[in-house]
């Protein structure tokens, strides 16, 4: 398959890019052969595999595909499609971290697996291990109307300069960098290991405000702002010194207390500004120094597709939405403004009621694949969210797009409701997890699965984790529910008020978790809760910040 | 205990000394950091060759002040896992302008060899019994880089560069 001629605005590799990769998809072939033939212990051998994206779950194998910054192509896209067809059971599963996972992998194949997805310049490189994990950003970069500066070229510098770092593979832990460039925080850059918000200067420079130390997991925190300002031409020095500074100094003895967030919250954060400061100071800057010349080219790969002057389209969307109560629900949605007159970027909701949040087949990636060639120039984004984006589509085309995506079962017109649900695997897959999360998520999702109610409800993140690992982002979700392990039963424990954007914060614990059985109505009396105290205008969250937590705790006592 | 520079088996021409035991006057010897801090004064005159031992554990600010005394930094990693000896060896080259050699002892990987050279390391001590072809080949494995390191790498253009690890 040729990917060198695609319209899309992703990195186009080169001959040495796809050279990098041949000889990374040859060495884990090696690694695999040492592993069975008794060179590697299993001991030895997991790391590498992680840093491959293979992980060992209950029932097989499972590969992440990394899938950097959310950013895909109509051929990476069918490609994905492809592998879930050979090498799985006809389906992926999009996850908060904007990659994709096969659960059914079988160990033996995976260096084909592998090597398929190098073919279209695909990889699942560090997007498991103790590494610099693939970068997240804004899905709607490049697209959305409030960006200041495109987060992709800076997401793109640091997946080339974070891809095998010699210095940085064998950190104490997992490290996860978010940036943005938009105001509107939509990569939750305050709850990663690094958090990075690109900005201009007075001149319009490129800067960076740069914060650290923040994560989810067994110990929630918000991260700590490091920088106001950072140049860019210090921006890759900059990285060097916070994971300096991590690598020699955070926990190694204790799984629990190694991401950099304890090593801040330990030492405090004025001590880690100091030494992140001082470590700059030192180190060679010259040789890290980002030179215009190398952002400009990275640039380049990001301009943006040849949009046309449509005079008429705004006009051509409005007239249809009048004209079609339920797309106009869709689009009330399901959208998002775009920077370019005329045009608007779609969202695909992989929430279907009832159905696997982030789920999807292969032949659900084909017709999407086909979708972004015909209404988005090649290109498709996987939110944090779990769902799709078509970012670049004409208005007086998303009609027609509804209209597929809705034949589809993909147009379910729910992004930003209480069905837009965010879960991890949980128990039916993950071999960490303390109890299910995906049955949750569909049973919430059939309770409320009348638009009217969702619409009434208002906006609302719902987020539930299988276990303390909080992949499924439970504290920071306006709801979030964690499923923990009492006697052998899966009970939730249920927290209130958390978000992941500019007013990040991580969610209060409502009261003693709940069994499986009482989830659903508990749930539902949290809702009732909010709505009777509501105020006009009022969202969940803001209704709970102002009323706090106690009116909320009769929720859990009825269910006795 | 075979010592690769390179890819290639070399002598080792230090012999470790206890922390106790006389130094031999002549000779190149490795002494335990602990050893080099409390004897600092005492070795400063000495003439044949001398290498210090230090653990994952040890900040590379610690052992700036005696730098001018050893030609052999050894830097031990208990794991594999433990990525500090990287650190270490990367912030004696970089910050501390180290030009002697820097060898990596204790539980390394082959597929760790190309960021031990990257990051300054010279030689890494092999277990009895190692396939050397494996660490030579690991060596080999990639001709890319897209960051910069301690070996000669000529830039190519943007981030990447061409590996020139043998």
């Amino acid at each position: 398959m040729d990917m060198a001629v695609t319209r899309a605005g992703i990195y186009h590799y080169d001959e040495f890019d796809r050279e990098f990769l041949r000889e990374r998809v040859a060495e884990f072939r090696g690694q695999v052969a040492r592993r069975l033939d008794g060179a590697l212990t299993e001991d030895e051998f997991k790391p590498l595999r992680l840093m491959n994206g293979l992980y060992l779950q209950l029932h097989a194998y499972m590969l992440r595909c990394a899938v950097p910054y959310g950013v895909l192509s109509s051929d990476q896209m069918r490609q994905l499609a492809h592998i879930a067809r050979k090498y799985d059971r006809g389906f992926g599963h999009f996850t908060t971290r904007q990659n994709l996972q096969f659960n059914w992998i079988k160990l033996e194949e995976a260096p084909d697996a592998l090597a398929a997805l190098a073919e279209a310049d695909l990889h699942a490189l560090q997007t498991s291990g103790n590494c610099i994990r693939n970068v997240t950003t804004d899905e709607f970069a490049g697209a959305a109307a409030d960006e200041i500066v495109d987060p992709r070229v800076y997401a793109e510098i640091l997946r080339q300069w974070s891809t095998l770092h010699p210095e940085f593979s064998y950190l104490p832990r997992k490290f996860k960098i978010a940036i943005t460039g938009a105001p509107t925080d939509r990569a939750a850059i305050q709850v990663h290991d690094i958090g990075l918000l690109a900005k201009r200067g007075p001149a319009g420079e490129v800067g960076f405000e740069v914060w650290a130390g923040g994560g989810l997991g067994r110990v929630p925190i918000i991260g700590t702002k490091l920088r106001e300002w950072l140049s860019e031409a210090d921006f890759l020095s900059y990285m060097e010194a916070v994971l300096r500074v991590y690598n020699a100094l955070g926990g190694r003895e204790n799984i629990h207390k190694a991401r950099i967030k304890i090593l801040v919250r330990d030492v405090g954060a004025a001590r880690f500004i100091e030494m992140v400061e001082q470590e700059f100071a030192t180190l060679p800057r010259e040789k890290f120094r980002l030179d215009p010349a190398v952002v400009a080219g990275i640039q380049a790969h990001f301009a943006s597709p040849p949009f046309v002057v449509l005079p008429n389209a705004e006009a051509d969307l409005a007239r249809a939405v009048s004209d079609n109560a339920a797309f106009a629900d869709w689009v009330a949605h399901n959208t998002n403004p775009h920077k370019q007159p005329g045009y608007i970027s779609a969202i695909v909701s992989l929430k279907p009621i009832g159905g696997i949040p982030g789920d999807a087949t292969d032949a659900q990636m084909d017709a999407v694949a086909d979708l972004a060639e015909r209404y988005s120039f090649d290109e498709i984004r996987v939110t944090h969210y779990q769902n799709l984006v078509l970012p670049h589509v004409r208005q007086d085309e998303l009609f027609a797009v509804w209209q597929a995506l809705d034949a589809l079962d993909l147009a379910t017109p729910n992004v930003g409701t209480v069905t837009d649900i965010i879960a991890c695997p949980g128990l039916d897959y993950c071999s960490l997890a303390n109890a299910r999360a995906i049955p949750v998520a569909q049973l919430l999702s059939e309770r409320f699965a009348d638009l009217k109610r969702q619409y009434d409800i208002g906006p609302l993140t719902l987020n539930i984790s299988g276990c303390i690992n909080a992949c499924g982002h439970h504290h920071v979700g306006a709801i979030g529910i964690l499923g923990v392990d009492k006697k052998g039963e899966e009970f939730y424990q249920i927290t209130l008020g958390g978000s992941a954007g500019n007013d990040a914060t991580i969610g209060d614990i409502v009261g003693p978790a709940v069994p499986y059985d009482d989830v659903t109505d508990v749930v539902e009396r949290i809702i009732r809760i909010y709505l009777s105290l509501r105020q006009t205008g009022e969202n969940f969250l803001q209704t709970y910040r102002r009323a706090g937590m106690a009116p909320f705790k009769d929720a859990l006592h009825a269910a006795a | 205990m075979p010592l690769l520079d390179h890819g290639r088996p070399v002598e080792d021409r230090f012999v470790a000394v206890a922390d106790d035991a006389p130094l031999p006057a002549d000779a190149p010897a490795l002494i335990p950091f602990a050893r080099l801090q409390r004897e600092a004064d005492a070795l400063a005159g000495r003439n044949a060759a001398l290498g210090v031992q230090v653990t994952s554990a040890t900040h590379a600010e610690d052992i700036a002040p005696f730098l001018d005394r050893v030609t052999l930094v050894v830097v031990e990693f208990p794991k594999f896992r433990d990525g500090r000896g990287f650190t270490i060896a990367r912030t004696l080259r970089e910050r501390y302008g180290f030009s002697g050699e820097i060898r990596a002892v204790g539980h390394v990987l082959p597929d760790q060899y190309e960021f031990l050279v990257r990051c300054g390391f010279t030689c890494v001590a092999v277990s009895d019994g190692a396939d050397l072809g494996v660490w030579a080949a690991a060596l080999e494995r990639f001709h890319v880089a897209y960051q910069p390191g301690l070996d000669t790498a000529p830039v190519l253009s943007g981030l990447r560069r061409r590996l020139a690890l043998g």
